[in-house]
């Protein structure tokens, strides 16, 4: 018996990439009815002359004769390509894969905390202004204390966000909690910013019983349900068509609210970033795909790892309105992001925002980048672009932070964070049947054989088995 | 309950601009084959079966509104199995708003192999998802949506494509319920036409179940009836967990009369397709009728196979396959994966752990040969397994 009409690949896929789009007219902004007319060919006249060459056209031109005249005046100047009406040019030109001109950076701010008397911006209130620094600061504790944790063997792993606080925290305060967050790995700053404690932070990190992983990660890879931070996965860019689903959702339940995917510049070069944009767009799916620049992907530069003007030229290739933003300036991040956001709910569209940035700290506890970048110039990011610094300033300036806010700030986040280390550390390890819960719903026969062979081993060399961990 | 259909021969419900191969048929065309299915109750003492096999007790009771066929006096309708798959389909999202489509063409389209016709139409552009052609993306896309609460059916056109979704499917939808601690669960269902069908080539004759068997955290089921493609079809967009069901290129246009009745499949269990006493034959999916077409000789020469479509690849139904080795002694698998690592292979392993003291001659497993599909129709047509080296294998394991 013969198949269903296969639509191989080789074939009829060519014949619908030339032929598909002008079978159904181009969805229009703001059409929401998602309606096409039904395919039907040798309706458009475009169909005819789709594969004139120039000069056949320059031939009909001289031909004044010809019945097809009237026609041809009207494609002199554009045609009605699949895809839309291109208008014609005889003037051979190569778009330049380079702009002369860099795309501008978004800047309020300046290395001094001082914004531009001329820029309009929505002020961020004392609350939130003092909160978001609060929340800088928090990182970065965590991460030099987590760090040293893991340096000292007591977990097994960490990565940093050193450097990139402004981008965590300050786009953190422009989402609403119902916002879906769709994390790479160097985004805990957003967590915490809605309310991951540093003890919830600790537990995860040391497996501990009273992580909401119930220990199957490695550190940094932080899931809560609660607070809408859907778990990290380690392979770099899953989480961005995830994102585009998680948005797929929520514009299925018209809900207030969108996704934002955070991503690095290595990340770009995956083949799911390129999907993920073109899917969104042709969805028009409500996320804001939020790329930190920061320069370096573990030891490769921007420079290998692609040629474009960054990651903001990108977004117009799928059609996806773009912006570039200095990520170490906390304001302009934080403007950025509400307005981006605001788009993307009520314009529902993706919207790409590039935050320039540095990566001070290493990649993570397994690498040492003083092998493959100077560090003068870790220096020079550390010391003269640093973000907290800068906003600190900002908010002194305003009157809203002095230096003993300071000190006991950070002398009190200290405190809490070996506090909960050492809770952590000491609490038990999550048991021995959640090895085997949540791979199914329900464990199936086969996973309750394996689990019985091992308490069996178990029971058997008792003195094998770890002492901490409850069986 | 005795399940009547017919060779593949109904040409005429196919609406198609294709012209067919004549090919040489493997079944003679208007022959039917009764095929009974084991009728016994769902299994109280298994914890783990999910939802009950509803039985059609009294074939005669049938509704006074039953629908209109040329033979009115049957129960249920008659129909191919595509349809039965989009009557599933259509029933569960009728039933709960959350579960959407999503894959290339299934929208106006209606997929390529008209699964999802005409739903579009009634459930609108957006449940019905047409996607770009990324099957990693639109994979991660179900995934991601399912996270936040969706029950979307991922199609792949192919599920040879799908080996392009494979860091989504084993990363995420089998790891992400497990790594998020239980707070994110994944009910998606991945599902699309597999297996070798008539000279698609190489790339187009996948059978990607012996690839994704390792995932942890993934069902995995085979369906080869209108009666299971259905009932599978339900049972998979019910369940909690992350389902792959393999449906066949070559079994669409399969037609069966099933039920008026609701009706939803346990995912974990196998299905007696005939009781017998010499030999187990384990099976799925298209290898079935190969099967099936062997017992016959086989029956004309004596022997009394008891053949089993295996249905669920991922687990295994130990029991019910367990219950026929005890009972038989012998064991015959068929398959249409490549030999190395495929279905059969573990199938082998499973049931040497298990019932090593009831067998009395070595599992014999037939399946296809370590070799890409070829295109030519005589080599394609000796990459799968026919119904003469069963019977040889049979009479060989039954000296």
């Amino acid at each position: 018996m013969a198949p269903w009409f296969t639509r191989s690949r080789n074939i009829a896929h060519h014949v619908k990439r030339n032929m598909g789009s002008f079978l159904r007219p181009a969805p229009t902004l703001g059409d929401s009815s998602w309606s096409r007319s039904p395919a039907c060919l040798g309706n458009s006249p475009a169909l005819l002359w789709a594969g004139r060459l120039e000069s056949t056209r320059a031939q009909k031109l001289v031909d004044s004769d010809s019945e097809n005249d009237a026609h041809l005046r009207d494609d002199d100047q554009a045609i009605d390509f699949p895809g839309g009406r291109v208008m014609l040019t005889s003037e051979m030109q190569f778009i330049p894969g380079y702009p002369q001109q860099r795309v501008h950076c978004y800047r309020l701010m300046n290395n001094n905390g001082q914004t531009n008397m001329c820029s309009s911006f929505e002020q961020v209130s004392k609350e939130v202004a003092v909160k978001m620094y609060s929340d800088m600061i928090t990182l970065q504790i965590m991460d030099t204390i987590f760090y040293e944790a893991q340096r000292q063997g007591r977990i097994s792993f960490y990565l940093t966000s050193t450097g990139e606080e402004a981008i965590n925290i300050a786009s953190a305060a422009a989402l609403s909690p119902d916002d879906i967050v769709m994390a790479q790995y160097r985004e805990p700053g957003v967590l915490l910013w809605r309310g991951f404690t540093l003890q919830e932070f600790a537990n995860q990190c040391f497996g501990s019983k009273a992580d909401y992983g119930k220990g199957r990660q490695m550190p940094i890879h932080y899931g809560s349900k609660k607070y809408n931070y859907f778990t990290v996965s380690s392979p770099l860019g899953t989480q961005l068509p995830q994102a585009v689903g998680a948005a797929y959702s929520l514009k299925m339940d018209n809900k207030d609210a969108c996704v934002v995917a955070y991503f690095g510049d290595g990340s770009t070069s995956e083949g799911d970033f390129h999907a993920s944009l073109n899917f969104a767009a042709v969805m028009e799916a409500p996320v804001i795909f939020l790329c930190r620049n920061n320069g370096w992907a573990i030891s490769t530069p921007t420079s290998e790892q692609f040629r474009s003007d960054g990651i903001v030229v990108k977004g117009p290739a799928y059609g996806i309105q773009s912006i570039r933003v200095d990520g170490n300036d906390a304001l302009a991040v934080h403007n950025v992001v509400r307005a981006a956001r605001q788009m993307a709910i009520h314009e529902q569209r993706p919207i790409l925002v590039e935050a320039l940035t540095y990566r001070v700290g290493h990649h993570s506890t397994s690498d040492d980048s003083t092998k493959y970048r100077p560090v003068d110039e870790v220096k020079h990011w550390e010391m003269g672009q640093n973000p907290v610094n800068r906003f600190r300033k900002w908010v002194e300036r305003n009157g809203w932070w002095s230096e003993e806010d300071e000190s006991q700030l950070r002398s009190s986040i200290r405190k809490q964070l070996l506090q909960a280390i050492q809770v952590a550390e000491k609490m038990e390890k999550p048991p021995l049947a959640d090895l085997f819960s949540d791979v199914y719903d329900v464990p199936p026969s086969i996973l309750f054989e394996q689990e019985q062979q091992l308490r069996e081993t178990i029971k058997r060399h008792p003195q094998d088995y770890p002492s901490d961990v409850p069986v | 309950m005795a399940a009547i259909f017919q060779g593949i021969g109904a040409a005429a419900a196919l609406p198609s601009t294709e012209k067919f191969h004549s090919q040489s048929r493997r079944f003679v065309s208007g022959s039917l084959f009764v095929v009974r299915s084991d009728g016994r109750p769902s299994l109280g003492s298994s914890p783990r079966s999910r939802g009950a096999q509803h039985l059609i007790t009294n074939a005669v009771a049938a509704k006074a509104d039953a629908s209109a066929t040329s033979t009115a006096s049957k129960p249920g309708h008659e129909l191919l199995l595509f349809e039965a798959l989009r009557e599933g389909l259509e029933e569960e999202m009728d039933r709960d708003p959350r579960v959407c489509v999503m894959g290339e063409d299934v929208g106006h389209y209606g997929g390529s192999y008209k699964v999802t016709k005409g739903l579009a139409t009634k459930y609108g552009d957006l449940r019905v998802l047409d996607t770009p052609i990324a099957e990693n993306s639109f994979t991660g896309m179900g995934i991601g949506a399912a996270m936040t609460g969706l029950r979307p059916i991922i199609e792949g056109m192919n599920m040879g494509f799908l080996l392009l979704a494979f860091n989504q499917i084993s990363n995420n939808c089998g790891m992400l319920h497990y790594t998020s601690g239980g707070q994110f669960k994944i009910p998606v269902v991945i599902r699309g036409p597999g297996g070798v069908g008539r000279q698609l080539g190489a790339e187009h004759s996948q059978r990607l179940e012996s690839y994704f068997q390792s995932i942890p955290g993934i069902q995995m089921v085979a369906c080869s009836t209108p009666y299971n493609a259905k009932g599978l079809m339900k049972a998979a967009i019910r369940s909690e967990n992350p389902v792959i069901l393999f449906e066949h290129v070559l079994l669409y246009n399969l037609k069966e009369r099933i039920p008026d009745e609701e009706y939803v499949l346990s995912l974990e269990e196998a299905e007696m397709v005939r009781p017998g006493e010499h030999v187990t034959i384990l099976t799925y999916s298209r290898m079935r009728y190969h099967v099936m077409q062997a017992a016959k000789t086989l029956v004309n020469k004596g022997y009394d196979p008891e053949v089993i479509d295996i249905r669920s690849l991922k687990p295994f139904d130990l029991y019910t396959i367990g219950n026929s080795v005890k009972k038989t002694h012998r064991v015959l698998i068929v398959e249409e994966c490549m030999r190395t690592g495929g279905i059969g292979a573990s199938l082998t392993a499973a049931i040497t752990e298990n019932f090593i003291d009831y067998l009395d001659a070595p599992i014999v497993c037939l399946s296809s040969q370590d070799v890409p599909t070829p295109y030519a129709g005589t080599l394609e047509e000796w990459t799968v397994v026919q119904p003469a080296q069963i019977v040889t294998a049979v009479e060989q394991l039954c000296q």
